[in-house]
C-alpha cells in the first residue's frame, strides 16, 4: 500500500462529511442550550434586567422621579408613611418619599455591575492561580493550594466586613473585596483539572515540539478549561450579587447614597409592617436576579457536559 | 558495539529513576523506580530500531529519554555527536526540530478542543516557520502526505477514527521534517486491521523522507516487518539486540525466546511449529529488581551464577558482530525451553526440530 | 494517627497565628484612629494622646503585638476600647444565643440536607426529586438576610398583624435555661434563616454524591447478591456518599460565622455575631480580634475533626 493509496481511504461509514463539517463543541453546546426552556427563560430575565439597568435614567425621565430626590408632598402620607404602588409611584415610595421603582431599577445597576465585575476579576485570578499551581506543581503548588484552602475555609464575610469597615465602603472597594474572597473556588477546580490535563499525551506532544510552558498553559490546557470555567463563572455571579447585597444590607457595602438593593432592604426593615412593597419589590428583584443566574448556570453546565446530572429532568425515565 | 553506518543517536549508560515519595508537608524519598537502569545503544542513520518488552519494562521511559522529554538520572544521549541530556528548554529547542515523537494513544495525544489544522500546524507556530495561508498550505500538504483529506482541516479530533487520529499525530510529528522519529507503541491502541495500514504508512514515509525511527512495541510481530534491528528490554535493561530477522529466527536470550513464543504469528505454519514458552511469575517490581541477571527468577535456564553475576551484553561466539546478548546460557538453535525454573528438572532433550529458517510442516498445535 | 494529629495541630496553631497577625496588621495599615473615635469629635489632642497611651497605642507595632500574644497565652484577650469590658467576659456573656443558633441551625441543615438528599437520590427523576430540585435552586439563590426578612414578614406581619396569630415571635433571645418553650419559639425562625441556603447546598451535594456511589460496581454487586434496596443504600452507599458532605461541613464552619452575624442582626439576638459587627463598625480592635480568633479556632478544629471523620467514613483513607 503506497502513500497515494492511503489518501483514498474512505471515511468511516455513517459519517457524511458535508453534514458535520466544522461543528465545534461550542455549536453543539449552544444548540443544546437553546432547547433548554428554563435556561432560555433565565437568560431572557437576565437580559431584561440588564436592559432595565442600562435604561434606568430613561425610567427616571419617564416617571419624572430621580432615584435620590425625596417627594415628601406626594410620596408620603400625612402621617409620614410611604405611599403604596399606584399611578404616580409605580411600586410605591420608601420611608423618605423616594420612588421605589426608580430606585429598584438603579439598584440593578449596582448589583449587576458589582456581580459581573467581581466575577470577572475572581475568574481571571482563579484561572491564573489554578493554572500555575496545577501546571508547575512542586513548592509553588503546595503554597497556592494551601492559600486556596485557607481562603475557602475562612469566615470571609467577617473578614470582608472588617476590611470594608476599616478601609471605608465604596463601589470599588466592595467589588475588590468580593473578588478577593471568590477566586479560590475557581482556582481549586482549575487546579484539579489542570493536574488531570497535564498528564495527557497531547501535553507531552506539545512539549516534544518545543512549546514553552506559557504556550502549553494557554494554548493546550486553557481551551479544555473553558467549559467548566464558564459554568463556574455563571454560578459565581449570583454569589457575588448576594455578597454585595449582604454587605450593603449591613451598611458596609457601596456608598449609602447610591441606591442598592441591600441598602434598600436594610431601610425597609423597620417599615415593612406598614409598607409591604418597601420590602417585597427590592427583595423580589434580588431573588429574581440570583435565581435567573443560578438556573442559567445549571443550564449552561448541562449544555456543555451532557453527561452531568440534569437538575431539571424534563422527562421521567424509570427509577434506577 | 561499533559498526558501520552513520550513528545518529548514541545512548550511553542512560538511567532514569523515579523517586517514590511519601509525606504531605515534608516529602521524603522512600524508594526509586528504576525504569531505565543502564542502557547503551546506537541508532543509525536511516534505520528503524525496534525496542520490545513487556509493559513496565521501561521502554516508553527510554523512548522519552531519547526524545528529550524526560531528564535522565545518569548517562548521556547524544544526537549527531552533540550531547542533549541535561540541556535547558531553550538549549533543547534546535533538537526539537530534529527529534519528534508519535504517541501511543490516538485519543489522548490530540487536544480534543483544538481543530486538526491547528494541531498539525502547531510546530510551525512554535518554531515560527510559517503562518497564515502558508501554514495552512503546508498543513494540508502534510495531511495529504499521511493520507488524510486536506479539506478536513477545520475538524475536531473527535470527528476522526482511531487510525485517522494516528495519522494526524504522524503529520504533526513530520511537520518539521525531523531526522529521528520516536514511535511509542504507535499502533498498539488500534484495531489489528488498521495496525498494518499505519505501519505501512510509517514505512512508506521512511522510504520517501529518509527518517530514522525508534519503534517501541510490546508485540514482537509488529516490529518485525519494519525494524532493521531489534532490541529486547527487560526491567530497565537491554537483554538482547540483533538484526531484525535474526532475532526472530535465532533468539539467544531465553526472555527473547519466551516473548517470541508468546507473540501472535501471522504465518499459520510458523504458529504451528512454535512451541509456547510460558513464563512463571510476574515481572518483579522495578523498585527492587532481582540481583545479577534480572531475569533469573523467571528463567527456565537459570543456574547459580545467574543469581550472583550479572551477564554483560556481548557478542556470543559464532554470532555476527551486531548480535549482542546478556545471558550466561544463551539459547541454542532448536533448544526447547520448558516451564522450568531455577533448580528444576533439566528440560527434556530437543525433539530435533529444524531451525526456524527451514520452515516446517506439522499439524495444528 | 498520633503523628497525624500532632501535625494537624501544629498546622492549626500556625494558621491561628497567621490570622491573629493578619487581623492585627489590618487595623494598622489602614487609616482610622481608635483613640480619636473613642474620644469623640470635640476631644482635644491631649485627651486623644492620653487615651492612646492608656490603650498602649503609642508603643511600636511589634511591642503591641508581642503584648497581645503574651496576654493571649494567659487567656486574656484584652479589653474593649469602648466599655472597658474584658473581651473574654463579653464573649462569654453573648455566647448563649450564638451557640443556640449555630448548633440548632447546623443540626437542622444536616438533617434536612442529608435527609432530603437521600430521598431525592433514591427517587431520582420522580416528582419529589423535581420539586426538590426546584427548592434547591431557590434556596441557593436566597441571601440569608432576605430569608430572615421574608420569614419576619410572613410570621411577624402577615400572620400576627393581619390574622392575629403569633407562632414565632421575632427578636429577643430567651435563654434556654429560663424558659425552654419560649427559647424554642424564638429560635425557630433564626434556625430556618441560617439553614435555608446550607440545606439546599447539602441536599444537592448528598443527592449527587449518593447517585454517583449507587452507580458504582460494588453497589450493583451488592444488589445482584440480593440485598434489599434499602439496605443497599444505607449500608453500602451512604458511608461513601457522606465523605464529600463531611468535607463540605469542614469548609462551612467558616461560612456559618458569616451567617451567624447576618441572622443575629436580622432577629436582634444579641449574640457574638452582633457584637462582632458592632466592634467592626466601631474599630474596637480587641473585640474584633477576640471574635476572629474564636472563629478561626473553630474553623481549624472543624477541619481536624473532618479529617478524622474521613478515615471512619472512607476505609480507603488512612491517616498518616
Amino acid at each position: 500500500m503506497s502513500v497515494t493509496d492511503l489518501a483514498a481511504e474512505p471515511m468511516p461509514a455513517g459519517l457524511e462529511p458535508e453534514s458535520i463539517e466544522g461543528r465545534s463543541p461550542w455549536r453543539l453546546a449552544w444548540s443544546r442550550l437553546v432547547r433548554d426552556r428554563v435556561a432560555i427563560a433565565s437568560l431572557i430575565v437576565i437580559l431584561l434586567m440588564v436592559a432595565a439597568a442600562l435604561a434606568a435614567p430613561l425610567f427616571a425621565a419617564l416617571t419624572g422621579h430621580s432615584p435620590t430626590d425625596q417627594y415628601r408632598e406626594t410620596g408620603l402620607t400625612d402621617q409620614g408613611i410611604p405611599v403604596g404602588p399606584g399611578a404616580e409611584f409605580w411600586l410605591g415610595t420608601d420611608s423618605l418619599g423616594r420612588d421605589l421603582f426608580v430606585r429598584t431599577v438603579y439598584g440593578a445597576r449596582i448589583s449587576l455591575l458589582v456581580g459581573v465585575v467581581a466575577t470577572l476579576l475572581a475568574t481571571f485570578a482563579g484561572v491564573v492561580i489554578g493554572l500555575v499551581a496545577g501546571y508547575f506543581g512542586g513548592i509553588v503548588d503546595t503554597i497556592l493550594a494551601r492559600a486556596i484552602d485557607v481562603v475557602l475555609s475562612f469566615p470571609y464575610l467577617i473578614f470582608a466586613m472588617a476590611l470594608v469597615s476599616v478601609i471605608g465602603p465604596s463601589l470599588v472597594m466592595t467589588t475588590l473585596v468580593i473578588a478577593f474572597f471568590s477566586w479560590a473556588s475557581i482556582a481549586r477546580i482549575v487546579r484539579g483539572q489542570t493536574l488531570a490535563i497535564k498528564e495527557k499525551e497531547y501535553i507531552e506532544a506539545a512539549r516534544s515540539l518545543g512549546a514553552s510552558p506559557m504556550r502549553i498553559m494557554f494554548v493546550d490546557v486553557l481551551p479544555n478549561l473553558v467549559a467548566p470555567v464558564i459554568v463556574l463563572a455563571t454560578l459565581l455571579v449570583p454569589t457575588a450579587i448576594v455578597f454585595e447585597a449582604t454587605l450593603s444590607w449591613l451598611g458596609l457595602g457601596v456608598d449609602v447614597r447610591i441606591p442598592s438593593w441591600g441598602a434598600m432592604l436594610a431601610e425597609s426593615q423597620s417599615f415593612f409592617r406598614v409598607a409591604w412593597w418597601y420590602l417585597i419589590f427590592p427583595a423580589g428583584a434580588l431573588l429574581l436576579t440570583t435565581l435567573a443566574f443560578n438556573l442559567l448556570g445549571d443550564g449552561v453546565r448541562d449544555a456543555l457536559d451532557p453527561r452531568s446530572e440534569r437538575l431539571f429532568a424534563t422527562r421521567r425515565k424509570g427509577k434506577p | 558495539m561499533s559498526t558501520d553506518g552513520d550513528v545518529l543517536v548514541r545512548v550511553e549508560g542512560v538511567e532514569k529513576h523515579f523517586p517514590v515519595k511519601k509525606g504531605v508537608f515534608f516529602q521524603h524519598e522512600v524508594g526509586r523506580v528504576r525504569a531505565v537502569d543502564g542502557v547503551d545503544l546506537e541508532i543509525r542513520q536511516g534505520e528503524t530500531l525496534g525496542i520490545v518488552g513487556e509493559s513496565g519494562c521501561g521502554k516508553s521511559t527510554l523512548a522519552r529519554c531519547i526524545a528529550g522529554l524526560l531528564p535522565v538520572t545518569a548517562g548521556q544521549v547524544s544526537f549527531e555527536d552533540e550531547p542533549i541530556s541535561g540541556l535547558s528548554r531553550s538549549g533543547m529547542r534546535p533538537f526539537r526540530r530534529q527529534i519528534q515523537m508519535i504517541f501511543q494513544d490516538p485519543y489522548g495525544s490530540l487536544n480534543p478542543r483544538r481543530r486538526v489544522g491547528s494541531i498539525i500546524g502547531d510546530p510551525f507556530d512554535i518554531h515560527r516557520l510559517a503562518a497564515g495561508a502558508e501554514r495552512k498550505r503546508r498543513v494540508q500538504e502534510l495531511m495529504e502526505l499521511v493520507g488524510l483529506r486536506p479539506e478536513h482541516y477545520n475538524r475536531f479530533p473527535s470527528e476522526f477514527s482511531g487510525g485517522q487520529r494516528q495519522r494526524i499525530g504522524i503529520a504533526r510529528a513530520l511537520a518539521l521534517r525531523p531526522k529521528l522519529v520516536v514511535c511509542d507503541e504507535p499502533v498498539s491502541a488500534l484495531d489489528v486491521s488498521i495496525q498494518a495500514q499505519i505501519v505501512n504508512l510509517l514505512a512508506d514515509l521512511q522510504a520517501e523522507l529518509g527518517i530514522t525511527y525508534v519503534f517501541i512495541a510490546h508485540d514482537l510481530s509488529v516490529v518485525r516487518h519494519v525494524s532493521t534491528r531489534v532490541g529486547v528490554m527487560y526491567l530497565g535493561k537491554i537483554v538482547e539486540m540483533a538484526e531484525g530477522e535474526r532475532l526472530y529466527t535465532r533468539p539467544q536470550h531465553p526472555y527473547s525466546a519466551a516473548l517470541l513464543s508468546a507473540g501472535s504469528v501471522a504465518d499459520p505454519d510458523e504458529a504451528a511449529r512454535r512451541e509456547r514458552i510460558i513464563l512463571t511469575g510476574d515481572v518483579p517490581s522495578p523498585i527492587a529488581p532481582p540481583p545479577a541477571c534480572r531475569f533469573h527468577p523467571r528463567c527456565p535456564k537459570a543456574q547459580h551464577i545467574c543469581t550472583t553475576t550479572e551477564p554483560p551484553l556481548e557478542v556470543k561466539p559464532g554470532e555476527p558482530a551486531d548480535h549482542v546478548t546478556a545471558c550466561h546460557f544463551p539459547v541454542r538453535p532448536g533448544e526447547r525451553l520448558g516451564q522450568t525454573g531455577l533448580g528444576a528438572e533439566p528440560p527434556p532433550p530437543s525433539t530435533g526440530e529444524p531451525t526456524a529458517e527451514s520452515g516446517g510442516e506439522g499439524g495444528t498445535a | 494517627m498520633i503523628r497525624f494529629l500532632i501535625r494537624r495541630v501544629v498546622f492549626g496553631v500556625f494558621v491561628l497565628w497567621l490570622v491573629s497577625l493578619g487581623t492585627f496588621l489590618l487595623f494598622f495599615v489602614v487609616p482610622g484612629d481608635p483613640a480619636r473615635s473613642i474620644a469623640g469629635r470635640q476631644a482635644t489632642p491631649e485627651t486623644i494622646a492620653l487615651i492612646r497611651e492608656r490603650l498602649g497605642l503609642d508603643e511600636p507595632l511589634a511591642v503591641q503585638y508581642w503584648t497581645f500574644l503574651k496576654n493571649l497565652f494567659r487567656g486574656d484577650l484584652g479589653y474593649s476600647y469602648y466599655n472597658n469590658q474584658p473581651v473574654t467576659a463579653l464573649i462569654a456573656e453573648r455566647i448563649g444565643p450564638t451557640a443556640s443558633l449555630v448548633i440548632g441551625g447546623a443540626l437542622l441543615w444536616l438533617v434536612i440536607g442529608v435527609g432530603v438528599g437521600i430521598l431525592s437520590a433514591t427517587h431520582a427523576r420522580s416528582l419529589l426529586d423535581r420539586v426538590t430540585a426546584g427548592f434547591v435552586v431557590a434556596g441557593i439563590s436566597m441571601p440569608t438576610f432576605v430569608v430572615g426578612l421574608m420569614l419576619l414578614f410572613v410570621f411577624n406581619y402577615l400572620l400576627s398583624t393581619v390574622l392575629g396569630i403569633t407562632f414565632f415571635p421575632g427578636g429577643q433571645y430567651t435563654p434556654l435555661e429560663e424558659d425552654p418553650a419560649d427559647w424554642l419559639r424564638h429560635m425557630i425562625l433564626p434556625w430556618i434563616t441560617l439553614c435555608t441556603v446550607q440545606a439546599a447546598i447539602y441536599t444537592r451535594l448528598t443527592r449527587g454524591s449518593l447517585l454517583e456511589v449507587l452507580g458504582e460496581d460494588y453497589i450493583r454487586t451488592a444488589r445482584a447478591k440480593g440485598d434489599g434496596n434499602r439496605r443497599v443504600v444505607v449500608v453500602h452507599g451512604l458511608r461513601a456518599a457522606l465523605t464529600p458532605v463531611v468535607t463540605q461541613l469542614g469548609v462551612d464552619v467558616g461560612y456559618m460565622l458569616g451567617g451567624v452575624v447576618v441572622t443575629e442582626s436580622v432577629f436582634g439576638l444579641g449574640g457574638v455575631g452582633q457584637a462582632a459587627l458592632q466592634a467592626i463598625v466601631n474599630l474596637d480592635r480587641p473585640v474584633v480580634m477576640g471574635v476572629v480568633l474564636l472563629a478561626a479556632f473553630f474553623v481549624v478544629l472543624a477541619s481536624i475533626v473532618v479529617d478524622i471523620a474521613y478515615s471512619f467514613l472512607d476505609p480507603r483513607v488512612r491517616l498518616s
